[in-house]
């Protein structure tokens, strides 16, 4: 029995039906007829079909990797979360429907369930909220749901997650401040919950340390700039107590516990 | 698919992996049986492999150039015996025969290294990596023909096997390294590994691997690359793999149309796993990339 689902040997074109805006985040929708319907906190390598390359700095070259936003049950559509911070990225939020995405996956482990008896509590901040969506559909939509973004451009992020409590830094909506001081208080009168992350280096060590002083298990889902997203390139590794493990092929999720910190270096560029 | 005879192995077709791009056994783990019923490669070359295990270079590891990739991941491995004990045996059951590419920091430990493959059955070839320095001379043994030909002296004894010299392109005189390689009893030699390169961190100025300096590959070398098979195959008459940014089936039949007798996928096999089958087919119906014939 495998550990994940597993993917299709080698890229497949995947149609776009949709390109949405959530204040700077875009949502691609695509239809995926030919691959296995993912597990929540899988990703997939992307990239446009047509005019990959020759952009700013003559890049992108690679494709980049996505935890899936939304895989709707019963269809073949997937979503996936883009913010427009390069050269690839900014490519990817081009698309139209009718374009075509080059696509290779499910790859990685997901998330696992909540551990007996205890309650699932997850904590998104800014693009990172991606693969908490999919996983809040999967849990029957009874998780808490904490997220943090910078300002009120990235805040409308938000509205992908139903019901979710919200911080921000400068104060627009919700809490003014992080993510993780709501866990904080949250975790006060929720001793029984399992902590799902996902967000930047900072925001993730801050959780890590956050639920291990008090005890409470948490799965991380970590981002390293990856060539190949099927560990042939080496390239993704996080230490780990074991030694370096490619976030690839032994996560994107891992348990907060094989982690000294979530403070990763190389997170894309 | 066009069968070729490279060292005495049967080969389905002239298209290989180079070795440290594609990890089957992780590959078999993300894909399945998949992997193995559509193998893209007409042999595997194994991941380096040292005496003593290594924990590779800190991360960041990778950085994107224009049209490549440059890499600083410093050959993680489990170390000799437990490459024999937990990798040797998964990949003894890929579908194609098996290269095993080994490197040592003194000829002692290529020794070594060859001695324990010469008495494994399951092993095709060996492909020595020559691009690190030899602790007790300070030269890069690749880069100097008399190190090769030393090395080449205390190793060739030792087996029977095939023994493919990969070569550095960051050498003076590359052909004269293929030469010395040559005439000390290489079956064939190997090129171009990556090519020495740097980037800095756009916010710190400072550098951005955690090696320092990385290996650069993809479309980015190929024209060098072209331009060093091109001259290695005009100096020795023994096989040479070649590689450096091969995309398509085209960029294979150039290499081959300079002298290349298999020919190696990298860098692309990132950007999808299966490209390795998609060239080899274009190389069998001569199409890739654009429609002329070469």
């Amino acid at each position: 029995m495998a550990d994940r689902v597993q993917a299709p040997f080698g890229t497949r074109r995947a149609r776009v039906i949709a390109h949405d805006r959530h204040g700077t985040y875009t949502v691609l929708r695509c239809v995926d007829p030919l691959g296995p319907r993912p597990q929540a906190g899988q990703f997939y390598m992307l990239r446009s079909a047509q005019r990959w390359g020759g952009g700013d700095g003559q890049r992108p070259y690679l494709p980049r990797a996505f935890s899936v936003l939304r895989a709707p049950a019963g269809g073949a559509e997937l979503q996936f979360l883009i913010e427009d911070v390069g050269p690839g990225t900014a490519r990817l939020c081009e698309l139209r429907a009718g374009d075509e995405l080059s696509l290779l996956g499910p790859l990685g482990i997901g998330f696992t369930p909540p551990r007996e008896r205890r309650r699932a509590l997850l904590v998104g901040g800014g693009v990172g909220i991606a693969p908490l969506a999919i996983w809040q559909d999967q849990l029957d939509g009874s998780a808490t749901v904490l997220l943090g973004f910078r300002d009120a451009a990235h805040a409308p992020g938000a509205e992908l997650l139903p019901g979710a409590r919200v911080a921000t830094d400068d104060g627009c909506a919700g809490h003014h401040g992080l993510v993780t001081e709501l866990l904080d208080s949250e975790l006060d009168h929720a001793r029984h919950a399992e902590v799902y992350a996902c967000g930047p280096p900072p925001m993730l060590e801050a959780v890590r340390a956050l639920c291990a002083a008090r005890d409470v298990p948490a799965q991380l889902a970590l981002e390293s700039g990856m060539a190949c997203g099927f560990g042939a390139c080496f390239g993704c590794v996080v230490p780990t107590t074991d030694g370096y493990v490619r976030v690839c092929v032994d996560g994107p999720v891992i348990d907060a516990s094989r982690l000294q910190t979530a403070l990763t270096s190389g997170a894309g560029h | 698919m066009t069968p070729v005879t490279f060292c005495g192995i049967e080969l389905a077709h002239p298209i290989i992996n180079a070795s440290g791009t594609f990890d089957a056994i992780a590959a078999r783990r993300a894909f399945g049986d998949a992997l193995l019923t559509g193998f893209p490669f007409a042999a595997f070359v194994s991941k380096t492999v040292t005496l003593e295990p290594r924990e590779g270079n800190p991360p960041p590891r990778l950085w994107e150039v224009p049209a490549g990739l440059m890499n600083s991941i410093g050959l993680p491995n489990k170390g000799l015996h437990g490459y024999l004990a937990h990798d040797l045996p998964e990949l003894a059951r890929l579908p194609v025969p098996l290269i095993v590419n080994v490197m040592g920091f003194s000829r002692d430990e290529v020794a070594a290294l060859v001695s324990a493959f010469a008495a494994r059955d399951e092993v095709a070839a060996l492909e020595l990596n020559v691009s690190c320095p030899n602790v007790e001379t300070g030269m890069v043994m690749g880069a100097d023909p008399a190190e090769v030909a030393q090395l080449l002296g205390v190793v060739r004894p030792l087996t029977d096997k095939p023994l493919i010299v990969k070569l550095t392109p960051n050498a003076s005189d590359v052909p004269l390294v293929a030469l010395a390689a040559e005439a000390a009893g290489a079956d064939a030699v190997s090129l171009v590994n990556t090519l020495r390169g740097m980037a800095l961190d756009p916010r710190t100025g400072e550098p951005w691997l955690g090696g320092i300096t990385g290996g650069v590959s993809g479309p980015a070398v190929r024209a060098i690359a072209l331009a060093q098979v091109h001259s290695v195959c005009a100096a020795i008459r023994i096989p040479v793999v070649a590689m450096g940014g091969v995309t398509c089936g085209r960029d294979a039949r150039e290499l081959m149309r300079a002298g290349a007798t298999l020919v190696a996928v990298g860098t692309e096999s990132f950007r999808d796993p299966s490209a390795g089958a998609r060239i080899a087919a274009e190389v069998a119906t001569a199409t890739g990339c654009v429609s002329y014939p070469v």
